[in-house]
């Protein structure tokens, strides 16, 4: 098992993480843009519910991302890194990234990929990144008993919502996703 | 209830929430996403190799696939450069201090590997406006699309954080992860995504 935890170093990661970081980043830069999803009006196309590629890219890193942790963490190969969930943060934040996604086209991830390819909008995606983040750094000290607090309930996983066992509701997941990406395939055009 | 009912059960919950929408979309004007290329890759295999991905990050790295933060985390070192003793006072940074990380590398590297895909496949673009919106908004529209793309991009930093990731962090990391707040989150990114690109787009 290969752990490399250096968390408090006050100077940042190690050097081996920081190279791993970059072949890792440039690994996921290349992919998202063959998937497509680095592409303006693909992005926008699934929120214009035409166009299901982020969909599908999605769906299916999440279905084999999933079963490939599972059997990893089973096997005590990888440890799990959950957030909180806190229901007030995750719907109104989610509802502001939503809307942020949907008047920009582009996502953070997608945005860096977007530039990459040559899409020079996104630098202005970027401007407002920094100043969103700071934006909410200046917040950060109001919300943290506020907002934060409401509905947190830890790092909830579907397995103990449901009380069921991690390896059946993982097995669950897969049968809809793969259902879900069958339906998106046969009745969409793209 | 067996796992098969259950599923289907889901898809057809979907697919009858779906369609009526989708009917609705297509009855409205504005120019189609569709006309324009689609991706170099099967989104499956693009999609599967992601997934693959997280096992690596995970198994070498000990760090879930995510971009967002790495923003906060360059928005905190250029304020460390302008208001250093700012930056100290602030909560957010004083729970996570403004340094070269592995996320910071991740988000750098997507930019090249981007490239990379791009210019393999005769795919860069080169342009400021995108097409798309083109056809909807006309072509003296720079500024606009810009003012947009800026706003949009300080929406989705500050929900990023509020929320705790982004598409990559909640959307592919978390979800994977089975975590019941990633799954909250990624359906309300997509809740006001769909609502806000109809607005631009279809009324």
């Amino acid at each position: 098992m290969i752990t490399i935890i250096e968390k408090n170093s006050s100077a940042g990661d190690g050097f081996r993480q920081l190279i791993l970081g970059l072949i890792f980043g440039i690994a996921f830069g290349f992919l998202l843009q063959k998937g497509g999803v680095a592409k303006y009006h693909i992005l926008m196309g699934v929120l214009l519910l035409e166009d299901f590629t982020v969909i599908k890219v999605m769906m299916t890193a999440v279905l084999v991302g999933m079963i490939g942790i599972y059997v990893m963490h089973r096997m005590g190969m990888v440890e799990f890194h959950l957030t909180h969930t806190r229901y007030g943060a995750n719907i109104i934040g989610g509802l502001i990234f939503g809307s942020g996604f949907g008047l920009s086209g582009y996502c953070p991830g997608t945005n860096a990929a977007a530039i990459g390819q040559g899409n020079y909008d996104g630098f202005a995606v970027i401007a407002g990144l920094l100043a969103g983040s700071w934006l909410f750094a200046e917040a950060s000290g109001r919300m943290k008993d506020t907002v934060q607090t409401w509905g947190d309930r830890g790092k909830l996983t579907l397995p103990e919502l449901l009380e069921l066992g991690r390896g059946t509701v993982t097995v669950l997941t897969a049968i809809i996703l793969v259902v879900l990406l069958v339906a998106l395939e046969l009745l969409t055009p793209r | 209830m067996s796992a098969t009912t259950q599923a289907a059960r889901v898809v057809l919950g979907a697919l009858i929430l779906l369609s009526p929408t989708q009917a609705l979309a297509q009855e409205l004007d504005g120019p189609s996403s569709l006309a324009y290329p689609g991706p170099a890759w099967s989104p499956y295999i693009a999609g599967a190799l992601i997934g693959v991905l997280s096992w690596l990050t995970f198994y070498f790295s000990s760090k879930p696939i995510g971009a967002s933060s790495a923003y906060a985390n360059i928005a905190g070192l250029l304020g460390k450069i302008v208001a250093p003793r700012k930056v100290d006072k602030l909560v957010y940074y004083q729970e996570k201090k403004p340094r070269l990380t592995w996320s910071l590398m991740l988000l750098a590297g997507i930019f090249i590997g981007s490239f990379l895909a791009a210019w393999t496949g005769n795919e860069i673009t080169g342009w400021w406006l995108p097409p798309l919106w083109e056809a909807r908004f006309g072509e003296g529209t720079l500024l606009l699309r810009l003012l947009a793309a800026f706003a949009g991009g300080v929406l989705m930093a500050f929900g990023a954080r509020l929320a705790g990731g982004c598409t990559s962090g909640h959307g592919i990391s978390g979800t994977l992860q089975l975590a019941v707040g990633s799954w909250v989150a990624i359906i309300c990114f997509f809740v006001s995504g769909i609502i806000v690109a109809m607005m631009l787009y279809r009324i």
